[in-house]
């Protein structure tokens, strides 16, 4: 697998929305001023029968895209991450996740991307939050080709579903080849001595750190776990049996992400070592990205660094 | 419906949803009468005058929708679904027991004719945006019809809808304020003063039209306005009510809001509706006609099967 350019996630949803906004006309964006960040500009621009904005006002927002939902349109209410799972929260619980209306949350500036911005703007509670609300579906994709991809799959899903995109521009690690499917998690790596699951930006640590290890002669398999609810319990479960040591990596606060819906799984069964990587539970500040990243130990460094002392313990 | 109901013909219908309502929580022995009692009007006009649905067809693409944002009154509109025949009216004895199509607020995913599901205070209007919208973008003609409570006002939500409303010319949006004036915790003006409200609409964009939420006719002649006037503003419907209203002991009483009548009080409440009945044949006219209203208590009016337990 070669990485070629770096591109941003929000620029691949913000592409394929105009794509499939052609397709089908019942596919609607309504923006909370907010839009231009998260690049819905050339879906306003191209399909401006298909676009809305309903100003700083997410609450409504949400609860018109409910109302929209239950005449037959799919709106994508698109802002930040923070605000798409927060401000709007109980809105999406009462008219989007108990009804199972067809909405689609379209989130970008999730996790500590929005490093300059800092803590009011940097989201790592989101995806734990959505995760706890009945029928919601949490995707996060890791470049811009599985960001256009799984918006294509979100699309065609009937359900609510919430889609986290980042800021900046990070690896393209798929080819347009690569094909996704919403609750199945992808194996790009193949090792026996440790397992790394990981999501959206820190997918390519976990390549890097995989790549780093197989020269010190440990064998690590990468897993992209773009959908965390539904999670692929057995894509989990094979690692855990398989391998036994397991180390999950997310820009996201350690509690209630990944880290968790992997835990979770892994006491249920009673088997496997596991380690996460993420936030540490802490608020970030304005910094740049990578140094948000080095304070919470979210590194190529660290993930290789926990894989070696996993290596060195028995199976269980 | 085929013929349009004269308006006596409503009035009646109307103490017919009442008597279903104080019934059903009776039987429950759990709900809300307060709210439910003062949006009767409302309810009873929408269901049996002014909205284009179908019973038989829930789900028709192009019918009117109907949203209780103040969800907690649901057995208003459980009672208007069953006397229209979406559902067995046996049903409403159901009321809040575990596996019932009639949930403690609306479910639209289990009660068939709930356009949307309501009771987290605040969010319904918005939601009739979405629908009201949805029927511009596609040119249908069908409309949005919702009810807000005076207390939920109080909620931010109402006021973003509101603008967007305004913006889009939502002129197929009806939204009635039952303005009774007492929340759960107190009158409004103790609990968060709500100062002009009609003001208020008009300031958002709203054609406002104030009225006694509880005389029919008035009911039926501002939605005959709010039909008529296609402006492209959207339609507000002030009506003064009375919480509790027809059961004198539950009438502007704060502590109704969501407690059941015991055996005893359920019985005088049914007798005091019954009176309330109007003769149809001595009302002239049909229910376009504002100013014949005020149902004469002990009308003698026969002609209804009332709910009974």
């Amino acid at each position: 697998m070669t990485i070629r350019e770096k591109r941003a996630t929000r620029e691949g949803f913000g592409q394929e929305m105009v794509a499939l906004g052609k397709e089908n006309p019942d596919i609607l964006v309504l923006d909370v001023d907010i839009g231009k960040s998260c690049k819905t500009g050339e879906f306003r621009k191209q399909l401006p029968e298909q676009y809305l904005n309903v100003g700083i006002a997410e609450q409504n927002g949400a609860g018109v895209a409910a109302g929209l939902a239950t005449c037959g349109k799919i709106p994508f209410v698109v802002t930040y991450a923070a605000f798409g799972s927060m401000r709007m929260c109980e809105m999406i619980r009462q008219e989007i996740c108990y009804p199972r209306l067809n909405v689609k949350l379209a989130c970008s500036h999730g996790g500590l991307t929005p490093a300059n911005d800092g803590a009011s703007h940097q989201c790592i509670e989101d995806m734990g939050i959505l995760r706890t609300l009945p029928n919601m579906t949490v995707i996060m994709p890791a470049d811009y080709t599985a960001a256009r991809k799984l918006v294509r799959e979100a699309a065609s899903y009937e359900g609510p579903v919430y889609l986290r995109f980042t800021r900046d521009a990070v690896p393209v690690i798929y080819g347009e080849e690569e094909k996704f499917t919403i609750g199945k998690a992808k194996r790009l790596r193949e090792g026996r001595d440790v397992a790394i699951l990981a999501n959206g930006d820190t997918l390519c640590l976990a390549l890097e750190a995989a790549e780093r290890l197989a020269q010190e002669g440990i064998s690590a398999r990468v897993l992209d776990f773009h959908t965390i609810k539904p999670l692929d319990v057995e894509a989990v479960a094979q690692c855990l049996e398989e391998i036994g040591r397991v180390i999950t990596v997310e820009d996201h606060n350690i509690l209630n992400g990944l880290g968790s819906a992997v835990a979770e799984v892994a006491a249920e069964q009673g088997r496997g070592i596991l380690r996460r990587v993420g936030v540490q539970d802490q608020f970030g500040m304005s910094a740049p990205y990578e140094r948000l990243l080095a304070r919470n130990g979210i590194t190529t460094e660290h993930i290789a660094e926990l894989a070696r002392e996993l290596q060195k313990q028995p199976r269980r | 419906m085929e013929q349009p109901l004269s308006l006596a013909q409503l009035q009646n219908t109307c103490v017919d949803l009442r008597k279903e309502i104080v019934t059903m929580i009776y039987q429950a022995q759990s709900g809300h009468p307060g709210g439910s009692l003062s949006v009767a009007e409302f309810v009873t006009a929408c269901y049996f005058r002014e909205m284009r649905v179908d019973p038989q067809n829930p789900r028709w693409e192009d019918r009117d929708r109907f949203i209780l944002s103040k969800g907690h009154v649901c057995p208003a509109q459980y009672a208007a679904l069953a006397m229209r025949g979406y559902f067995d009216r046996s049903q409403l004895a159901t009321l809040r027991r575990e596996g019932s199509i009639l949930q403690g607020h609306p479910d639209m995913n289990k009660c068939p004719g709930i356009d949307i599901s309501t009771g987290s205070l605040g969010q319904g209007l918005a939601c009739g945006v979405g629908m009201a919208l949805a029927a511009k973008l596609d040119g249908k003609s069908f409309r949005v019809f919702v009810a807000l409570g005076d207390g939920e006002c109080d909620e931010g939500e109402i006021w973003e809808a509101c603008h967007t409303a305004a913006k889009y010319r939502l002129d197929n949006l009806v939204v009635f304020v039952d303005y009774n004036n007492l929340q759960l915790d107190g009158a409004c003006d103790e609990v968060m003063p709500l100062g002009d409200l009609g003001q208020k609409f008009r300031e958002f964009g709203m054609d406002v039209y104030e009225i006694d939420g509880n005389q029919m006719g008035q009911m039926v002649a501002a939605l005959d306005l709010a039909r008529a006037v296609r402006n492209g503003k959207p339609k507000c419907i002030l009506g003064r009510t009375v919480k509790g209203k027809g059961v004198s002991y539950m009438e502007n009483a704060c502590e109704w809001h969501g407690i059941a009548p015991n055996e005893e009080q359920y019985r005088q409440a049914m007798e005091e509706l019954d009176r309330q009945y109007v003769p149809e044949a001595e009302t002239q006219g049909n229910a376009g006609q504002p100013g014949k209203d005020g149902a004469p208590a002990g009308g003698g009016y026969a002609g209804k099967g009332g709910a009974a337990v």
